[in-house]
């Protein structure tokens, strides 16, 4: 099979997300507020002890907006990269 | 993975400083010397970087009901070593330290010594083990990427239990962050590997001359696997 690795990694990827949407209708359905960050929730762990953070980030994207544009711009780069480079390899592969 | 930043209290994150700053100096060095001997790999490395940029900005939902990023740092340690998979952790974590409030400057110590130096070496030793055995390249591949990103929040877990052991005791604080960490992250780490491995045959089908000048994967290997996908 050539694209199996394809398919069975797609197929992965696909029971991710449904586990998620069952989940998040139960969930959902018992009305509580979930999904959110894991870091997060540590750093409550951590301050329910009575700790105070010592130190505070020297900028915080000012919004959420500004936040997941940010991670957004991480990503991009990211693959801006990735796809160049294969590309480059394909190619210069095709015409050698 | 991200210690946010002031949650570590002194001595804890000048020790982890220290730690991962021996680490960083040789990948420096081992990075000098790949650039000027081996130059046919620098697409390799951009891209084994560009990996850790896009898989740590992806937050995605776990079955625990939050959410948690892979790393990416699994392909960085698998092709160059942990010195040079923490150098790219480096980058990235300062990146989100300084643009996002996402982890921290003073906390950087910890956070790549977790997500740059632990996750990338257990990747790094998987795959040689693996490789050494004669295990299939692509198994070996997906065992080595899960379990770097699986230890790297283990590490998180564990670091934070050394600074903040609380009234139960190391155990009992690596247990409750552990369940916040590291059981959110199980899933995550097997699509993470899973996502590797496919960069991996992808690599081996375009540029496996890169791979065998790494010391990777032998012709003999090559061969094979290309055979096999054809």
């Amino acid at each position: 099979m050539k694209y199996g690795m394809e398919l069975a990694v797609a197929a992965l990827i696909i029971v991710f997300a449904a586990v998620f949407l069952v989940q998040d209708a139960a969930i959902r359905a018992s009305g509580e507020e979930a999904w959110g960050g894991a870091d997060g929730e540590a750093a409550e762990l951590i301050e329910s002890t009575g700790y105070e953070p010592w130190f505070e980030p020297i900028w915080e994207p000012p919004s959420g907006e500004i936040e997941s544009l940010l991670f957004a711009l991480q990503a991009a780069i990211g693959a801006m990269v990735i796809g160049y480079t294969f590309g480059y390899w394909q190619g210069s592969r095709k015409t050698a | 993975m991200h210690i946010m930043e002031g949650f570590l209290p002194s001595p804890w994150w000048e020790i982890w400083i220290l730690v991962s700053l021996p680490f960083i100096v040789i990948g420096l060095y081992q990075l000098n010397k790949l650039v000027r001997e081996k130059r046919e790999t620098l697409p390799l490395l951009a891209v084994a970087g560009a990996f850790v940029f896009v898989l740590s900005s992806l937050k995605l939902p776990s079955f625990t009901g939050s959410c948690s990023h892979p790393t990416g740092t699994g392909l960085g340690g698998i092709l160059f070593g942990p010195c040079i998979a923490a150098v790219l952790g480096l980058i990235v974590l300062v990146f989100q330290a300084v643009f996002l409030a996402h982890g921290g400057l003073t906390t950087l110590g910890a956070n790549v010594f977790s997500m740059g130096i632990a996750g990338p070496a257990v990747a790094y030793l998987v795959y040689k083990a693996g490789t050494r055995a004669g295990a299939n390249t692509y198994a070996t591949v997906f065992c080595a990427a899960a379990l770097a990103d699986l230890v790297t929040y283990v590490v998180t877990s564990i670091q934070l239990a050394l600074a903040f052991p609380g009234t139960t005791g190391f155990f009992g604080a690596f247990t409750a962050f552990a369940a916040i960490f590291a059981v959110t992250q199980v899933p995550l780490a097997v699509v993470e590997g899973a996502v590797i491995m496919l960069v991996f045959k992808y690599i081996v089908q375009l540029k496996p001359e890169i791979l065998t000048r790494l010391n990777l994967l032998s012709e003999a290997t090559v061969q094979k696997l290309r055979e096999a996908a054809a």
